[in-house]
């Protein structure tokens, strides 16, 4: 019997973005089929990888994802930099955990220079990230904002109740916006068309669809960035035609899977491996299900992670 | 992929008799269509058209059964291409490789862990389900003496090996167990396809791309065989994924039947790192596989891919739920704090997690609510002082404390008054809303 392959019929187009600024400057999006369908349509810019950079010292962290780090983690610039040296970090994330009103509780002018003096060390595209505190994320990332101004930052979360403020900074400064929404397909569309209604450009505008690791939900997200993904490729839904940002290195170093150890547990194996494919494998399920950009922590997952976009699109 | 109503109606009798119970040979296939009715009520269709509306009604995807006895593995079955549209059906069946090359002791470990590799999980337990047993010593005698070292296992057993007179030396061994034959190919397809009929067991085709395939089981199904998997062959990434895509896609979008199988695959033939080998198994977990064999199984890799597998095969309209009851974390005494939840599956991770984090001593009392969050609960009346107070006076936590203090979610606040109305002598506290700032809130805690 003669065998046709079957193929997708898509009427859209993921819009694509450029992250910072110069050589180092990434592009994103583009896709014209759904994540890897290479058999139907084209992803002419590979997903990337962003590498956590926290603003103080991480507590409580697994051993096997504070060792890459050792000697760094209480200067955010020299641990951006070992990101980028060693590990070849295409994009840093700095994870603005100080200004945390529940703990630190960093002041947003502080916060700021911190931001502006890892975006002066380094030349890859720097996301900027608060802690989904409304009003303090808006007091920290229009500080940064506005400190960083020729900069070309990512900042996120952006969320409803601080899209406005925030908003305008990133318009009026020039930076990219990361449109946060609580696994959502309706409120993160309604989000992109609030911050598009307040004036930001299409190629400034991401999208964090919030996700979970593997264990706390990521099937949720997972069903979640594949219904945009449908949306926006097949529906031609214009306002979710953006790429996906997952930050996903938190949520599964957090896990208590991630971090017990095998004498505690001999059935659950080594913990630094289980750590590493916990956010590795947590990794691949968000590629498949769309993700752009994602945030991540440790570089052997990292390594893993590439090495699977990698045979993904092999040639 | 089913018919429709209309395409039903055409192939029935038309003369609205009512002797299916139904007026009108119309709202008949219309129920028919929607399952609601059986083709046998109706005493006039004839021959042909049972046979087309059995042909049509059949599932896309075949379902597999492999093995026998207590746990037999039943993949295939499925009916969407994303799990959203309803829900994946059954989760592929995990294989731990045993060649006939190893040592003893080395298949004994190796079918040891097949067995004790198990987790629980939101009151399930996950484990692999497989051994494959691959003919790789060249002698007969050899493999079988494997199969019936397998057989005493209670895992399921897939025989590997191109020749159809090994497969038949493996099966004397292990033939009640019905084990699924890897491989018939189109060199040896007659031979095989004789044993898989004689023995009652599935079958693999394995053939170079998919027309090839497509034209094996084609053959296969001419020789009188059902349970049939497919293995395309590919052993690249992107490959693998493309036929995997394109197999569920040909299914179920183009009725295409001699592609209406569960697959096979094997990601250790893939790549040489272990780590790597797991991913790519999460990618076919995602991305369609009825049968992953892995090369090894460590608990790093295994418990990963069996928390995937559950997760992306929920049934995304059924939560999945936590056992209600009193969950101790972190050692509590009689002088730590005592929390209520909802047993939303996700709401328990996280909040017990979070506890487990803090490293504060507490109690969890985890109230049923149907598998619905906290909000989502308050909201339907099924998370509400009225239903909280019982539970917990009801749950012997009295007994374990000695203080009186209820700590509840933030966003139950409006729950506290009555709630103190309900629980006479005891102190409502309000908790922070999100899980994540329980941390400092349980360290300032004070039982008085």
């Amino acid at each position: 019997m003669a065998f046709e392959i079957p193929k997708t019929a898509y009427s859209g187009k993921i819009k694509e973005i450029t992250l910072g600024k110069g050589d180092k400057a990434v592009k994103v999006g583009g896709e014209t089929a759904y994540p890897f369908y290479l058999f139907e349509g084209e992803m002419p810019n590979l997903p990337k990888i962003a590498m956590e950079v926290y603003d103080c010292p991480p507590e409580e962290w697994a051993a096997a994802a504070l060792e890459p780090f050792a000697g760094v983690t209480d200067d955010p610039v020299a641990w951006a930099q070992k990101c980028i040296k060693d590990y070849g970090a295409e994009m840093i994330c700095l994870q603005l955990l100080s200004t945390d009103p529940n703990g630190l509780d960093r002041p947003a002018a502080e916060a700021a220079q911190v931001v502006k003096k890892v975006a002066d060390a380094i030349d890859v595209p720097l996301i900027v990230w608060g802690t989904a505190n409304h009003d303090k994320d808006t007091e920290v990332l229009r500080a940064a904002a506005e400190l960083c101004q020729d900069k070309r930052l990512i900042l996120g979360p952006v969320e409803e109740a601080d899209h406005k403020k925030i908003g305008a900074a990133a318009i009026g400064y020039k930076h990219t916006v990361v449109a946060s929404s609580p696994i959502d397909i309706n409120l993160a569309k309604q989000l992109n068309i609030l911050l598009g209604n307040l004036g930001v450009p299409d190629d400034r505008l991401a999208m964090d669809p919030t996700v979970s690791s593997i264990g706390y939900g990521i099937e949720y997200c997972y069903s979640v960035m594949e219904r945009m993904r449908m949306a926006a490729l097949t529906q031609q839904d214009t306002k979710l035609q953006f790429p996906i940002i997952c930050n996903i290195a938190k949520e599964t170093w957090k896990t208590k899977e991630a971090k017990i150890s095998e004498k505690d547990d001999p059935k659950m194996g080594n913990a630094r491996k289980r750590g590493i494919l916990l956010e590795a494998m947590s990794a691949t399920v968000l590629l498949l299900a769309g993700a752009d950009v994602l945030i991540m922590r440790h570089p052997e997952a990292i390594k893993l992670a590439r090495e699977m976009i990698a045979d993904l699109t092999a040639k | 992929m089913p018919l429709t109503g209309i395409e039903i109606f055409k192939l029935l009798p038309k003369t609205n008799c009512g002797d299916c119970g139904v007026p009108t040979c119309l709202a008949f296939a219309m129920n028919l269509a929607a399952g609601k009715a059986e083709l046998s009520k109706c005493p006039h269709v004839s021959e042909e058209a049972k046979a087309k509306l059995s042909e049509a009604s059949a599932p896309p995807i075949l379902p597999v059964t492999i093995g026998a006895g207590d746990k037999p593995l039943k993949v295939g079955g499925d009916t969407v291409m994303f799990r959203h549209e309803k829900r994946f059906e059954n989760p592929p069946g995990i294989a731990i490789l045993i060649s006939d090359k190893m040592a003893d002791a080395e298949v004994t470990a190796r079918l040891k862990k097949a067995r004790d590799l198990s987790y629980e999980r939101v009151g399930l337990t996950l484990s692999s389900n497989l051994v494959a047993l691959k003919a790789e010593s060249g002698d007969a005698a050899r493999f079988a003496a494997l199969a019936t070292k397998a057989k005493g296992s209670d895992a399921n057993i897939i025989l590997m090996s191109d020749k159809a007179d090994m497969l038949a030396a493996g099966l004397k061994a292990c033939a009640d167990k019905k084990p699924l034959l890897y491989t018939a190919t189109k060199d040896n397809a007659d031979a095989v396809a004789a044993l898989a009929k004689e023995n009652g067991c599935p079958v693999v085709a394995k053939a170079d791309g998919l027309e090839a395939l497509a034209a094996l089981t084609e053959k296969l199904a001419a020789a009188g065989l059902k349970n049939i998997v497919l293995d395309a062959g590919s052993r690249t990434v992107r490959q693998a994924l493309q036929d995997q895509i394109v197999i569920r896609s040909a299914a179920l979008n183009k009725k295409f039947r001699p592609l209406g199988y569960p697959t096979i695959v094997f990601p250790a033939e893939m790549t040489d790192n272990p780590m790597k080998e797991a991913l790519i198994a999460a990618m076919f977990v995602a991305k369609y596989a009825g049968i992953i064999v892995l090369s090894d199984f460590q608990g790093e890799v295994l418990f990963p891919l069996l928390v995937a597998r559950l997760n992306i095969y929920t049934d995304p309209q059924r939560p999945l739920a936590t056992t209600q009851g009193i969950y101790e974390i972190n050692n509590p005494t009689e002088n730590s704090p005592l929390m209520v939840t909802s047993n939303f599956s996700l709401t328990y991770f996280i909040v017990s997690g979070e506890i487990e984090n803090s490293k504060v001593p507490s109690y969890l009392y985890v109230k049923d609510t149907e598998g619905l969050s906290v909000m989502t609960s308050w909201a339907a009346g099924k998370f509400s002082a009225d239903i909280i107070a019982p539970a917990i006076l009801k749950s012997g936590i009295g007994d374990k404390i000695k203080h009186r203090k209820l700590i509840i979610p933030g966003y139950i606040a409006a729950e506290s008054g009555g709630l103190e109305e309900e629980m006479s002598g005891w102190e409502i506290m309000v908790g922070p809303r999100e899980a994540a700032h329980l941390t400092p809130y349980l360290k300032a805690w004070k039982p008085n």
